[in-house]
């Protein structure tokens, strides 16, 4: 076959595939629709306005031009809440895809290409927010490339993000394929669904435990309470219910504003993955407590509870996992799904707060007030015009692509290889 | 008040067996929890 007929059965597969999407009216063509100038829009456009000249200012000016960094504090909020939340946030994906594929849970399956797109965004801008704090972005590829630090923490963290990355992308693939009518490269990336979620659970197994062990060489900074030798264990469990408390809260998100863009099999499946994430949410997060109190004792650091550092401690465990815990669990015995997802708000702004407080809030407690480090607020902006960069890529791709429904000419085919079939466990 | 500990050995016995202890109640505490989650769900049959 010519290139040319190529070329003309691809366009006509794409005709049909677009036809049989606006027949089933799950997409309208945004590229028709105009821009609405709503309310949230124009926040939104104002955000990006104004971080893009904070780039340019941060770019041209350095980092102090915006930041409040100094030599006693190095690592600031783009550390602490970009890249630090941002990768134990973007756990949803490597949980979802291990428990679907690798445990067999097909009844999450619905849940699998949000939760892999909510990743590959959130690791995407960790590596886009990594340049605001290093600079020199063309040198970004020198750690891995040209001058790899083997001894380093850092170098395995950076080589694992960037496979990861990666890792990520090819899975995320299959839905831009669909989407362009690539039907031959799809399938051949959907057969490799096995190996990359291996690939990707053993990848994150590393990099999320080795970000907590990145504070192992700083005991006579970080308070007590929180510096501990089990510090890579905690970042990696604490990861697996980041990862799902953020797969239920972008879910509920999801059916709050895309509602129109899902299919009967996600709306009909997402109860499930709520009640189920919740149960697995719950038991995880006990063990979490269950190995910070053995890591309080095994240190002998009881008496520090007694203090205002202990006051804070206490209200992060209690207020933010136990608390948390406790909601699933009566949520996954009630099912009762609301319950599960205001679990996941506390999920989520447990998880932010434990990075913060490990890498800022705790961090160089001994020093005076004065010497302490707090966010300029062209560092905050930078950050919240990065998560909404996250918001209006999302957006864009389930606007375009079957993220949240199955596309049609591929109902019934499942992700993890068309070959073995649908398994219904 | 904080204990104070003469020698490493009274350290490593004061805080391991506090830690076994504490352990020893997690073994009993998370099964029972797990029986909490699961208390509603329905039963399947393995046999």
């Amino acid at each position: 076959m010519g290139l040319q007929d190529t070329i003309k059965n691809r366009l006509s597969n794409n005709e049909l595939i677009k036809n049989s999407l606006m027949k089933s009216n799950l997409i309208n063509n945004p590229l028709i629709n105009k821009i609405e100038w709503t309310p949230l829009n124009i926040i939104t456009a104002i955000i990006l306005f104004v971080g893009f000249i904070l780039t340019i200012a941060r770019f041209f000016g350095g980092l102090g031009t915006v930041t409040n960094l100094d030599d006693n504090n190095p690592w600031g909020l783009w550390i602490g809440f970009d890249l630090l939340c941002g990768v134990a946030l973007a756990a949803g994906g490597y949980v979802t895809s291990s428990a679907c594929y690798i445990f067999g849970l097909k009844r999450y399956h619905s849940a699998v290409r949000p939760a892999i797109l909510t990743a590959f965004l959130g690791y995407a801008l960790v590596v886009f927010a990594l340049n605001y704090d290093v600079g020199r972005p063309w040198r970004l590829p020198y750690p891995i490339f040209y001058s790899p630090g083997t001894s380093s923490l850092l170098f395995e963290v950076g080589l694992c993000v960037f496979l990861y990355l990666n890792v990520l992308f090819i899975e995320f693939t299959p839905a831009a394929f669909e989407w362009l009518g690539l039907k031959k490269i799809r399938n051949f990336v959907v057969g490799l669904t096995m190996l990359l979620t291996i690939f990707g659970v053993v990848l994150s197994t590393l990099h999320q435990s080795s970000l907590g062990a990145l504070f192992l060489i700083a005991p006579s900074k970080l308070h007590p309470l929180w510096y501990s030798g089990y510090l890579p264990v905690y970042f990696f469990i604490s990861s697996m219910f980041a990862g799902m408390s953020m797969v239920i809260f972008e879910g509920s998100l999801a059916h709050k504003y895309l509602h129109h863009k899902m299919d009967e099999t996600h709306l009909s499946e997402s109860d499930g993955v709520v009640l189920g994430f919740s149960k697995a949410a719950s038991f995880v997060m006990m063990g979490y407590l269950g190995i910070k109190l053995i890591g309080l004792s095994i240190d002998n650091n009881w008496h520090h509870l007694f203090t205002s550092w202990g006051l804070w401690f206490l209200f992060e465990l209690i207020g933010f996992v136990a608390l948390p815990a406790f909601i699933y669990a009566v949520a996954a015995r009630e099912k009762n799904v609301k319950l599960a997802r205001v679990a996941s708000i506390l999920g989520v702004l447990g998880i932010i707060l434990n990075r913060l407080n490990i890498s800022l809030v705790a961090f160089n407690w001994q020093l005076p007030l004065d010497q302490r480090y707090f966010p300029s607020w062209m560092e905050i902006a930078i950050s919240v015009f990065v998560v909404t960069i996250g918001i209006v890529a999302y957006r864009l791709i389930t606007a375009y692509m079957p993220i949240l429904y199955e596309h049609p000419d591929y109902k019934h085919g499942d992700d993890s290889n068309n070959k073995h079939g649908h398994q219904e466990d | 008040m904080e204990h104070i500990f003469y020698t490493l050995q009274d350290f490593m016995v004061h805080t391991k067996g506090i830690t076994y202890l504490i352990m020893g109640g997690l073994l009993v505490a998370l099964p029972l929890f797990w029986l909490f989650l699961t208390g509603r769900d329905e039963k399947n049959k393995t046999f």
